[in-house]
């Protein structure tokens, strides 16, 4: 059935397409240009607007920051990947009696053994890709050793991000890491902790994802 | 063409001018949603520039439509994507049914989707024994209460937080009665947490679909539109066809338009790009993920140059925002799914004029849509041409069940009109009758609608023809 109604549907718009002329492709609008610092500012601007909270450390310090903001927070449970450097350093950091802090733990399985733990879950830290200093947004490409859900079942979410790699706009990192070539099963822009406003138009945060949203910048300059 | 059911639109808008509540909520809703969009594109040079490229690749891309599909078809399959075709609404729903019973899932979990609306599929998946849960917030809402949505972007915009709460009582057990909006939230979490962990299979709609490399990309705030594709085992994804765009550097500009113009924000809280099912070694995302391609009758808009224009909509919402009717309605007066200015010139065409050419008359044609639609359709021209053909019968029509209004009285009239302009002396004759006789129009017949509403007509005792000849401007 769905074959025969592919075939019309398709000659239908065949037969339509055939009498329009050729339209040349559309030229690419200029890309925003910003310095190193102005990019980190932009991004650190925009995103804070949107409730995200972000801390500009260093790689000597970024650990101690991180304890520091998640210490007496009443979190049980961080949830990492072993299989990243980030990963292993902060594992390698963390105190095995972590008195104030969560402990650390790690995905287990596929998502359908792992599914209830998951969801109990109080905080995740990942890596980014990159981000977006025009519209104010983190990168994230998850794979097998950062699943799609860390960064949006637990509530509180933490994203490690080096200022090096924020790019101008969207359209600059698809452009410049030739995206379209090697798209990967998930691909994600996020600007802030989970939010709705869909009753009375009052701006509520946390409502499916996240409720907090943590980036913290490894900024070496 | 079946003919649905007729709504009685006078009735309808008649009701929702009289609802103090619903309008005082529009009035803040859409007050509030434009100046957002005023601020985030704040230069309007830059805005000109985006609005000239959002239409630019919608025409491109509707001129390749066949093509892009066909490869959006072929990427998707590479990428391990099944892609369905479907004519009518009736076969989309039948594709999901099928799917749904072959992995035996009685809780469908579904992100927002207008095309899932269109198909009218919690209804029918409901008849079959599946539930179909929304849970965008906004669609959440008004499902409990049996509607549907009185906009685009926002479903719930007629609805009070007193009223919601009394609804969240009443339908979710265990809900306190709290108009607290926060707490209200944490609820609608805590529901639907339990829902995303449990539901089969998940289903969403698609704001853009890239040719080149087989995504689909989808914008939200909440975060359900990625528990619904990334939690539960299936996926299924609905669009309509003309959807597509061929290059994936083309979305950043058509998402800075869409968000900008939806909500005025620079870009949601979530982008989510999917290009394949899990893949292996991976531990999450859906194990199957399917792409209904849906046409129910934009194939034959997009068969007239000018009617296609209607094709170029990404459902941005902010024509109604900006219409001054709409913003006095609402949603539900319209009694279609699209309302607003998209809605006069979109459903007519789905429909067919007979049921749905009645919503072209509710327009000033002050053509504040056509100012503010990020990919620049003239929608003021369309709807004039709604209006056009359901008096035109001849062939030249395009659209279902065009003429449908013609009647003797209007062809009379017109053939009159004709005939008063193409004889001087009859026009002259005419017009001092006018004169003479026009503040003797009776309010009745035809002419009441005219008069009931409106000032009538003053007629001048002399014509302008008459003023300017007796001041002695010579006639040639």
């Amino acid at each position: 059935m769905t074959d025969i109604g592919r075939d019309r549907i398709l000659q239908r718009l065949h037969k339509a397409a055939a009498q329009a002329p050729d339209l040349p492709p559309t030229a690419c609008l200029p890309i925003a240009a910003y310095d190193r610092a102005q990019r980190l500012e932009r991004l650190t601007t925009l995103m804070s607007a949107m409730r995200t909270q972000i801390e500009v450390t260093t790689a000597r310090d970024w650990l101690d920051r991180l304890r520091e903001i998640l210490k007496n927070r009443n979190l049980r449970s961080l949830l990492y990947s072993p299989e990243t450097d980030l990963g292993r350093e902060l594992k390698a950091a963390w105190p095995t009696d972590p008195q104030g802090l969560p402990a650390l733990c790690t995905w287990k399985g596929p998502i359908e053994e792992f599914k209830d733990e998951l969801f109990q879950i109080d905080a995740s830290i990942t890596t980014t890709l990159g981000a977006i200093a025009e519209t104010g947004a983190i990168v994230l490409w998850p794979d097998d050793k950062e699943p799609r859900l860390m960064s949006l079942v637990p509530p509180v979410h933490i994203a490690v991000l080096g200022s090096d790699r924020i790019y101008n706009s969207f359209c600059e990192i698809i452009q410049a890491e030739k995206w379209a070539d090697h798209m990967p099963t998930n691909a994600l822009l996020i600007s802030g902790p989970s939010k709705t406003a869909d009753i009375e138009m009052t701006l509520a945060f946390g409502v499916h994802g996240p409720r907090e949203l943590i980036v913290l910048i490894i900024d070496e300059t | 063409m079946a003919e649905p059911a007729r709504f009685d639109f006078k009735q309808n808008i008649a009701k929702a001018l009289k609802d103090n509540q619903l309008r005082n909520n529009l009035r803040s809703a859409m007050d509030g949603l434009r100046v957002k969009r005023q601020d985030v594109f704040d230069d309007a040079l830059e805005l000109e520039e985006l609005r000239r490229y959002g239409n630019a690749v919608k025409e491109r891309a509707l001129s390749r439509l066949p093509q892009l599909l066909e490869q959006l078809e072929q990427k998707c399959t590479q990428n391990g994507i099944q892609v369905h075709w479907a004519e009518t609404t009736d076969e989309a729903n039948h594709i999901v049914l099928e799917i749904l019973q072959r992995h035996k899932a009685t809780l469908l979990v579904k992100g927002k989707s207008m095309v899932s609306e269109e198909m009218h599929l919690n209804r029918f998946l409901a008849r079959h024994g599946i539930e179909a849960l929304e849970t965008d917030l906004g669609e959440f809402i008004i499902q409990l209460d049996g509607e549907t949505p009185s906009h685009i972007i926002v479903p719930a915009v007629h609805k009070n937080k007193d009223q919601i709460a009394r609804t969240f009582h009443a339908k979710i057990p265990g809900a306190p009665y709290t108009e607290d909006v926060e707490a209200l939230n944490r609820i609608a979490r805590a529901t639907l947490r339990e829902k995303f962990k449990a539901g089969h299979a998940g289903l969403s709609g698609v704001n853009f679909a890239v040719a080149e490399t087989g995504t689909l990309c989808l914008v939200e705030n909440e975060g359900n539109g990625r528990m619904c594709t990334t939690v539960p085992p299936v996926h299924i994804a609905v669009m309509g066809i003309e959807k597509v765009v061929e290059k994936l550097e083309e979305i950043p500009p058509l998402l800075r338009l869409l968000t900008g113009s939806a909500t005025g924000q620079r870009i949601t809280t979530y982008f989510n790009m999917i290009t394949s099912p899990r893949n292996s070694g991976e531990k999450d995302g859906p194990l199957e993920v399917h792409l209904i391609l849906l046409d129910n009758g934009r194939s034959r808009i997009y068969a007239d140059p000018k009617l296609r224009q209607t094709l170029y909509c990404i459902r941005c919402g902010t024509c109604l925002n900006h219409c001054p009717v709409y913003t006095r309605l609402g949603g539900h007066a319209y009694g279609f799914l699209y309302p607003g200015p998209i809605g006069k010139i979109l459903m007519p065409q789905i429909e067919g004029l007979p049921a749905a050419g009645d919503l072209a008359t509710a327009s000033t044609l002050c053509n504040a849509c056509e100012e503010v639609c990020p990919v620049r359709i003239p929608i003021p021209t369309l709807i004039r041409r709604v209006r056009n053909e359901s008096y035109d019968a001849s062939d030249a029509a395009a659209m279902p069940g065009h003429g449908y209004r013609r009647n003797l009285m209007e062809i009379i009239t017109w053939k009159t009109w004709a005939l008063v302009n193409s004889r001087p002396a009859l026009n002259r004759l005419i017009i001092k009758l006018a004169g003479r006789l026009g503040r003797l129009m009776p309010a009745i017949g035809p002419l009441k609608a005219w008069t009931q509403v409106r000032s009538r007509p003053r007629f001048a005792p002399k014509s302008l023809h008459q003023l300017i000849r007796e001041k002695g401007v010579p006639n040639d």
